[in-house]
């Protein structure tokens, strides 16, 4: 059992007797807070003003905020499953409501797979001290030592036979002193934690209840689109909007900026306007061609000046000497996020202040931003959360609702602004292109002895991860990237940069095995064994973990076992988690399909799990997706995909069977919104080389020649 | 502007708008039916997917004018407590991720299971092809399909 310390300011308790309800209250978020009186029925009408705090009302319903934006990530689930378990609560009386912006939370922003591992010890520690209180107050009612009494599923008893629900102690628990330490539970007694418990949304998503951003509507509200420059590298020369504003519904057209924003009394009727708007644009920057960035790639490789990431021993010495080199080439596309709901945000700036409602993985960026943009103080802002229809870090972004923010302004009236598919499509926020070189020294005996990757990206920053293995086993070795500047926009895509950093690295070391004339399990681990051994400098993975989910994965597939199937095999760190995957191809009329990929995950305790093998499996069918099918090209400028009927995405058709396990080893919780989706190309790529004998070397696999052949 | 009126979800509602305007948008925009939605406008991702007639429609490329007296089902209809064997399925599979999809998928599903009660795998692979879902919860949604044909 571990004994954790409460501070007065970590937990302030509230008693509030209004509306006769609610009684006890406190801040799980270890952050000062005000006082604040919550009356029952505000949170019943759903008003979330006040929200940093977990309730109990007299009937025994346990309210828990949820501060952190969900976007499927499960968020609203879990959080709450963690209080509940140290606070011994029956599940089937807990609500949870999703929280406002509050300055009173941590951290409540999505992105990083970081929220579990950041709040695991602030929730678990929130419910172990409200249970304590509650314990405390049904001992003093009793006359018995707290010590005798114990809590579980809602109500607190005593060997005698007195029984308490926690709604009928509540008012009583807010007066007892707040404990400066308490017990949380010992992994052995989780009743909540590691079971498979149901979103708790799922009800209203299946009954289409006004959820997301684009479900907000407000009496007076008008309707925004914006037109923006459909090349990247150009801007706004002149508009001519007397077409559109002449059309039914049209309140007006406003210009700001390189956009031009209709807006009018329904979406259909400022969509239809839009079209006939004539906008003349200008060149303002280079104007770029996925053709350009494919003689870019190879010209920077070998010319362009590299940053240094990593450097360990003398690398020109092991090439020098090598009995064997290996090199290997890998490229990836631009990728769209496309989340299904498109980019949308309402604003209302009034004099008095500004109402900002929507989508946003980083609701305190959004506040802080429109603060700027308007010049209008953030305690005058107010952002309330919406559900996110997939983020997939386009999100982190709020470039949507600064423009609703501006169009309110020089509106003076409410506005939803909207994002069509093709707006989000070509509207930027990529994730970068990148290409890879590897290359491998091998001695005599096929051991790796020098190891260099150079990463040329487009406005990738570093498109390397200089610390992840195989750094820390090669004695040998340097690391460094390139970046070339574009107009043409990126930002962080679900596991950013990893996510195709890992397929390509995987790819290679499955080359490096076969020079090496070493299976690609055993020689990861050889090499792993070294880094324990003889560790060369810096490590920031976690060797024992790598190993763990390495051996784990090739006992679940039978890898080695000649099955009849080609198998290949991935392993990637990261956002403090370790997979492996082992993906099975056969082939079918000449053509490889993968038929299976099993994916084995270290992320210490599982919280939620189902959750958790949602987030796994929609991991690997987002990593195989779009490493399969998934690219955005461009043309001067412009994107040369705009919807889904040219941008490809994985059906379901098109899915292998996945199976999920997790390491059962006890470590606090660590990401996996993310962790599940880098392996996967790899994985892939190197099945079908093993069926095939033909390496995949550049995204989207289903453009290479393997997937040419006439069936 | 013309006053269309429709009959959805067994009543009958009624709206001002273009002849043009897509179903979708009248729900969303004119009639409070939210749960219908928004994603590709192009009859590509299926997220606006309703029922006219009792076929799976896309309602972001379907006219109003088209409608006329046609019976118009929307996610909002499918049931009166929320309580089809699919809304059940789709929480006991858990099926959810980001959910924006999850009322297009189910409506498709919807029309399949009342043509074809018992669906082999392949059928519902067939039908459930057109629907994105982003998150990639195909398996799920593959999984509660059956489950509901088992229940219905």
């Amino acid at each position: 059992m571990e004994n954790v310390t409460n501070s007065r300011r970590d937990f302030l308790k509230k008693s509030a007797m209004t509306g006769g309800g609610l009684v006890l209250g406190f801040n799980w978020f270890n952050v000062e807070a005000a006082p604040v009186i919550v009356a029952d029925s505000a949170i019943a009408a759903g008003n979330i003003g006040f929200n940093s705090y977990l309730s109990i009302a007299a009937d025994g319903i346990i309210t828990i905020m949820s501060p952190n934006p969900e976007l499927g990530q499960n968020i609203m689930t879990s959080f709450p499953m963690v209080v509940a378990e140290e606070l011994e609560a029956d599940w089937t009386k807990v609500k949870v409501l999703q929280a406002n912006l509050d300055n009173k939370f941590q951290r409540q922003l999505t992105g990083g797979s970081g929220a579990v591992p950041h709040s695991w010890k602030l929730l678990r520690t929130a419910g172990a001290t409200a249970k304590a209180m509650l314990i405390q107050a049904a001992a003093q009612k009793w006359g018995f030592p707290a010590a005798e009494c114990s809590a579980a599923i809602g109500f607190v008893t005593h060997p005698s036979g007195k029984k308490s629900g926690y709604g009928d102690l509540a008012e009583a628990a807010s007066k007892v002193p707040v404990p400066t330490d308490v017990k949380l539970k010992d992994r052995k007694d989780f009743k909540i934690i590691g079971t498979r418990v149901r979103n708790v949304e799922n009800k209203k998503i299946v009954t289409g209840k006004p959820l997301f951003g684009m479900d907000v509507y407000r009496e007076g509200m008008l309707f925004a689109m914006v037109q923006r420059p459909e090349s990247f590298g150009m801007k706004l020369k002149s508009v001519d909007a007397a077409a559109a504003k002449a059309m039914p519904g049209i309140v007006d057209v406003v210009t700001f900026k390189n956009n031009v924003a209709v807006v009018g009394k329904s979406t259909w009727q400022v969509m239809k306007a839009r079209k006939l708007l004539k906008v003349e644009y200008e060149k303002d920057g280079a104007i770029e061609s996925t053709d350009d960035h494919n003689k870019l790639f190879l010209s920077l490789m070998d010319t362009g000046t590299a940053t240094v990431r990593r450097k360990d021993g003398d690398v020109d010495a092991a090439f020098k000497n090598a009995a064997k080199v290996v090199k290997g080439e890998y490229q990836c596309p631009f990728l769209s996020h496309s989340p299904m709901e498109p980019m949308n945000f309402f604003a209302d700036v009034r004099a008095d202040g500004i109402e900002l409602i929507g989508p946003t993985q980083t609701p305190a960026g959004a506040r802080s931003q429109v603060s700027k943009l308007l010049n209008v103080p953030e305690d005058k802002i107010t952002l309330q959360l919406t559900r996110l229809g997939g983020g997939f870090g386009r999100r982190l972004q709020n470039d949507y609702a600064l423009e609703a923010a501006e169009v309110s302004s020089l509106m003076k009236a409410p506005i939803k602004l909207v994002w069509s598919k093709e707006d989000d499509m070509t509207g930027g926020v990529y994730r970068p292109a990148v290409r890879y070189r590897f290359e491998a020294a091998l001695d005599a005996s096929g051991n790796l002895t020098g190891y260099k990757l150079r990463g040329v990206g487009i406005n990738s920053g570093n498109s390397t991860r200089e610390n992840n293995f195989p750094s820390g086993a090669v004695d040998n070795l340097l690391i460094d990237s390139v970046e070339h500047k574009s107009p043409i926009t990126t930002g962080a895509w679900r596991a950013p940069i990893t996510n195709f950093l890992a397929y390509a690295e995987q790819s290679f070391l499955d080359e490096v095995a076969q020079a090496a004339g070493k299976d690609p399990v055993a020689f990861r681990l050889e090499l792993l064994e070294k880094a324990k051994a003889k560790p060369v400098g810096d490590i920031r993975y976690d060797i024992n973990r790598m190993i763990g989910v390495i051996k784990l994965a090739a006992e679940k597939s039978g890898w080695g076992k000649n099955k009849n199937v080609s198998q290949g095999f991935s392993v990637y760190f990261s956002h403090a988690s370790y997979v492996a995957q082992v993906a099975e191809v056969e082939m079918q009329s000449g053509m490889p399909v993968v038929k299976k990929i099993f994916a084995i995950a270290d992320c210490g305790q599982v919280v939620n799990l189902g959750g958790a093998r949602q987030q796994v499996m929609g991991g690997v069918v987002d990593g195989f997706g779009h490493a399969m099918y998934s690219k955005l090209s461009f043309k001067d400028g412009a994107a040369e995909q705009k919807n889904y009927n040219t941008y490809r995405l994985i059906r379901m058709k098109e899915i292998p069977e996945v199976e999920t396990h997790f390491v059962d080893n006890g470590i606090d919780p660590t990401g996996l919104g993310e962790p599940a989706l880098p392996p996967t190309g790899g994985a892939v790529a190197n099945a079908i080389f093993k069926a095939t004998g033909k390496r995949l070397r550049s995204q989207p696999f289903i453009d290479q020649d393997v997937f040419k052949a006439i069936s | 502007m013309p006053t269309y009126k429709l009959q959805i979800n067994g009543k009958m509602l009624q709206a001002d708008v273009e002849a043009d305007t897509p179903l979708l948008w009248v729900l969303r925009d004119h009639l409070g039916l939210v749960g219908t939605k928004y994603g590709c406008g192009i009859a590509q991702c299926g997220a606006c997917t309703v029922h006219v007639n009792g076929g799976a429609t896309r309602s972001c490329v379907y006219p109003v004018s088209a409608v006329g007296s046609s019976p118009v089902l929307t996610i909002e209809g499918l049931s009166e407590k929320g309580d089809h064997p699919l809304q059940l399925a789709w929480d006991e599979v858990d099926v959810a991720q980001c959910g924006y999809c999850q009322a297009g998928q189910i409506m498709t599903a919807a029309a399949l299971l009342k043509k074809t009660p018992k669906p082999s795998d392949e059928d519902i692979a067939n039908t459930m092809h057109g629907n994105i879902c982003r998150c990639g919860a195909y398996h799920r949604i593959r999984e509660a399909v059956k489950l509901a044909s088992t229940k219905a």
